[in-house]
């Protein structure tokens, strides 16, 4: 590659995009620690503090929110995590059959179907099911469940399907070569290799849920406020320090999470890469 | 014997995610068609019912189509549709520009680095879109960083407005939508094959030409996948135009959740929201056929 | 109800009954026929190949064997036992597999364990009959080894042990060569004859690679578009290949197109444009009279002399146009003056050669009447 042109242009515009990125997350941590309720003007005197930390702390509305959420985020992840590996499942192992292209329009739509459609539609199914058969009562931690499921089982499935579609088929047919039937075939060794995809599908259907407003907003009752909803009903009104706060907490929970993640995957290279050079010696 | 079992076990698992699907993401969509239909009450729930029954028999179908009358005569809707869709095609070309060469430069990285790139890429993207908007909502204010930035630096004598303004909304779909179009396309990049280059530099072609002539025509599905990612979701996006964008052009999704909140017209929300299907219909068609083709290819 | 439940070889059968059958097997994907009515016997305990080029069929016919494809049409009878409906793991036979597909997230114990656990023997059972498939492939010690943290051969020693471990009736091998060095190849050719004598298993090997097949096999099946195209011995098939292809494809040739100007019982005339005298062929060939027949003639089987021979028949007359020297053998290309050029290989018998040909010299060459090959296919 030459070195001319190209590669200014690339890496300034890359420099630009990443702090681009960057630069109003670490505007809001700091502003996190300015004690002027003004938010962005800095009260040198009095600042840094951690003073809205604390009121953090002791704001119910916020705390019973996130529990709220926490939740959900929960029971979300591990019903998207199960109906995603199906769909992916079916999607890349089982061939052609009938309702094959239904399935897969049906699991990639809502990865792009605007949230505004899918929160209203949902709303409408609910309250007609509950006039026609009685459930679900009322909107609350069931409805809001069920809709965060519907949205993130795409991703989580699209997740899987990618991943068994790079997997060695013949692993499978070996197995079943050797006396396994199907379901054995998948419990032993379709599932413990796919299990990282599935893990990362879990997290990532656990983060969806975790900061979905839209859909919530459409499908929560009167007494469940998830934690984005509660954000967005101070944030409508202006920048409040608190928010700023609770920002900085969430992104370096996520950051750390994210850094750790990564740094074990490369040790697992790492260690991979040694065990290559192991065997290549032998034989 | 087995192979019934097989059957039956294999029908469940289909039938299993297929069934949720049908139940809560298409039946919603037909429910939504007829609610569009029916007309506003003031009742629990807003709306008429469709069959009215006396007797057990069917004696009328109230369907109407005033709802959607409204949305090709009013000039609220017809601006709103027509803005959102202006606003997600240049947003998706602004993230098409930035995003490009950030995808380039990751995919071209040596392998070590790669891994941290892409790392801080989609780092924000595990972060609370809600709360990354409203980072941007501290910079843009009249009081907020930048104006107190330049009105320090002394390039400017009063703030500038920034909040409520197009600028404002454009800044925040590219933000938030960034790492959308950088993933598909940083995907593609990294599979092609750096001999493709090699052998066009042995042919004579400058790093421009070869670019244009070899990466980017292999890179297309990408673009493709990237650029229907973002502009989808942006034509009823609902978040950013509420807190950054202006007061006097609303786009369809703010429209939709003002219908049905504030005005609690269920009908009329209902066929904004059909509308606005029909719309994306095409587009939605096309991102399915793309992924179903990088599917096929691996 | 397979074979190998009490863990013992089964009863010898008789003669009559092979081990495997197919009979008039098809099949179609689509449009496309990969397989076109086959029909063959394999007899117990010997190896059988099935040699041809990409796409002639036989990887799809391995893998109806194994369960993985069902026949169109035709059927296949593992020990008299019909296999339609019969799934891969219900099957007394067993594959390796070209990749060897070992499962990454175990050790070579588990693996090789894995078949047995499916069979729900007793655990201290399977421990003792891995151990003892371990030291048979040479590879203990390896037992706590993960499939990453070994060599090619190694891996492919794994993928055997775990399939004869079930002590199949059939073993089916895809490809089991190819991945390997040459210096390894030759080497695992051997073990891998070893152990089937051996155990007595009776294997199905898949090949594009003669040479393999003809280390390997006891017997060939030639495969061409689907179809069975010869099947017998490696010396029947090189030295009597039945049909123009089959004669092509194994080992070098030179090939001739002719006229029959003589057909008797015990020998036959024919005239080819291509060579100055008639090639006389000492045994006959069922065609018509004045028939268009080819004439194969193996390189080694060409004299070459300084003078010319004596006789009518079986000599033409050339240049050397190039000589590779290979060590053990040279090759020499031959031109003759129409053209045509013929391939003539020597073993170097000694180390001094007086009289070495070289390129631009002039040749005679000569052959006996037992060494073409006459055929109508």
């Amino acid at each position: 590659m030459s070195r001319s042109r190209r590669s200014v242009l690339v890496p300034s515009v890359m420099a630009f995009g990443f702090a681009f990125l960057y630069v109003p997350i670490l505007a809001m941590i700091g502003y996190s620690f300015n004690n002027s309720r003004l938010v962005t003007v800095w009260d040198s005197a009095n600042s840094p503090t951690l003073k809205w930390y604390s009121a953090l702390w002791r704001n119910q509305q916020v705390l019973d929110a996130a529990w709220l959420s926490f939740r959900i985020a929960l029971l979300n992840a591990t019903g998207a995590a199960i109906l995603g590996t199906l769909a992916g499942l079916v999607l890349a192992r089982f061939g052609r059959f009938r309702g094959r292209t239904l399935l897969t329009a049906l699991t990639t739509a809502p990865l792009v179907m605007p949230e505004v459609i899918t929160g209203l539609s949902l709303l409408l199914l609910f309250v007609a099911m509950e006039q026609t058969i009685g459930w679900p009562a009322g909107r609350g931690v069931t409805t809001l469940t069920i809709a965060h499921i519907t949205f993130s089982l795409s991703y989580v499935a699209v997740i899987v399907q990618s991943r068994l579609a790079g997997f060695d088929v013949s692993l499978e047919e070996a197995a079943m070569d050797l006396g396994a039937r199907p379901v054995t075939v998948f419990l032993r060794i379709t599932l413990p290799l796919i299990a990282p995809a599935i893990v990362s599908g879990w997290l990532l259907a656990f983060t969806l849920s975790w900061d979905d407003l839209v859909i919530s907003q459409f499908v929560a009752g009167p007494g469940s406020s998830t934690l984005p909803m509660v954000i967005f009903s101070k944030v409508r009104l202006g920048v409040t320090p608190d928010i700023n706060a609770l920002a900085t907490l969430m992104v370096l929970t996520v950051a750390v999470g994210v850094v750790i993640a990564t740094v074990l995957l490369r040790r697992q290279e790492r260690r991979r890469e040694q065990d290559l050079r192991l065997a290549a010696g032998a034989d | 014997m087995a192979a019934r079992g097989l059957r039956l076990g294999r029908l469940l698992v289909i039938g299993v995610p297929m069934g949720w699907l049908l139940l809560f993401f298409l039946a919603p969509f037909l429910i939504d068609f007829k609610i569009s239909l029916s007309e506003v009450r003031l009742a629990i729930p807003p709306y008429a019912p469709l069959l009215e029954w006396a007797d057990g028999k069917l004696v009328a179908l109230h369907l109407q189509l005033t709802n959607y009358r409204y949305l090709f005569t009013d000039s609220l809707y017809v601006s709103a549709y027509g803005y959102s869709l202006k606003v997600a095609a240049i947003s998706t070309l602004l993230c098409l520009l930035l995003g490009y060469p950030m995808a380039l430069g990751i995919a071209r990285a040596e392998p070590a680095r790669r891994n941290l790139l892409l790392m801080l890429v989609i780092l924000p993207f595990w972060t609370s879109f809600l709360l990354r908007v409203y980072a941007w909502m501290g910079l843009l204010r009249n009081n907020g960083l930048i104006n107190n930035l330049l009105l320090w630096a002394g390039v400017i004598d009063a703030p500038i407005q920034m909040m409520q303004t197009d600028f404002a909304v454009y800044l925040g779909i590219v933000y938030s939508y960034l790492p959308f179009m950088i993933l598909p396309l940083y995907t593609n990049l990294e599979k092609h094959d750096g001999t493709l280059l090699e052998a066009a530099a042995d042919l004579g072609a400058k790093p421009l030409a070869a670019f244009l002539r070899v990466t980017l025509p292999l890179s297309v599905p990408g673009i493709l996948a990237g650029a229907l990612l973002v502009f989808i979701p942006v034509v009823g996006e609902y978040v950013i135009p509420t807190l950054l964008g202006r007061p006097d052009q609303l786009m369809i999704g703010r429209v939709l959740s003002d219908e049905f909140f504030a005005n609690r017209d269920w009908p009329v929300a209902s066929a904004v929201a059909m509308l606005m299907l029909v719309l994306l219909v095409a587009p939605i068609v096309a991102f399915q056929r793309v992924q179903s083709n990088a599917a096929e290819a691996r | 109800m397979t074979a190998a439940d009490n863990g013992a070889a089964s009863a010898p059968l008789s003669a009559a009954q092979p081990c495997v059958r197919i009979e008039g097997v098809t099949k179609r994907f689509g449009a496309f026929t990969a397989v076109d009515d086959v029909s063959l016997d394999i007899q117990e305990g010997e190896i059988f190949c099935l040699l041809g080029g990409s796409g002639c069929g036989k990887t799809t016919l391995l893998r109806m064997l194994a369960g993985f494809e069902q026949p169109s049409a035709g059927r296949i009878l593992i020990d008299g036992q019909d296999m339609a409906d019969v799934a891969p793991y219900e099957r007394p036979v067993n594959m390796m597999f070209q990749s060897y597909a070992l499962f990454p997230h175990m050790t070579v114990q588990d693996n090789v364990a894995f078949g047995l656990e499916q069979e729900k023997l007793p655990k201290a059972q399977i421990a003792q009959r891995v151990e003892a498939m371990l030291s048979l492939v040479r590879l203990d010690g390896m037992a706590q080894r993960k499939p990453h943290q070994l060599s090619g051969g190694q891996r492919q020693r794994v993928a055997l042990a775990r399939s004869l471990v079930k002590r199949p009736r059939l073993l089916l091998l895809d490809e089991p060569l190819g991945a390997l060095d040459r210096k390894l190849r030759e080497h695992t050719q051997f073990e891998l004859l070893g152990l089937q004598k051996q155990l007595g298993v009776t294997f199905v090997v898949v090949t594009h690679d003669q040479e393999e097949a003809m280390t390997l096999a006891n017997r060939i099946g030639v495969m061409d578009r689907g179809r069975i195209v010869q099947v017998g011995s490696p010396r029947d098939i090189y030295e009597y290949p039945s049909t123009r292809f089959v004669a092509d494809f194994i080992g070098s040739v030179n090939l001739f197109e002719g006229r029959l100007t003589e057909d008797e019982a015990d020998y036959v005339r024919v005239a080819c444009p291509e060579l100055p005298a008639p090639v006389l062929v000492d045994h006959g060939v069922s065609a018509a009279p004045e028939a268009t027949v080819w004439v194969a003639i193996r390189p080694e089987k060409i004299q070459l002399l300084r003078e010319r021979p004596a006789g009518t028949d079986n000599h033409a007359q050339g240049t050397v146009r190039d000589v590779a020297y290979m060590g053990d053998m040279s090759i020499y290309l031959v031109v003759l003056p129409g053209g045509r050029e013929l391939r003539v290989t020597r073993a170097n018998l000694q180390r001094k050669e007086e009289e070495a040909f070289e390129s631009g010299d002039a040749v005679w060459l000569a052959w006996d009447a037992a060494s073409p090959v006459v055929g109508t296919g």
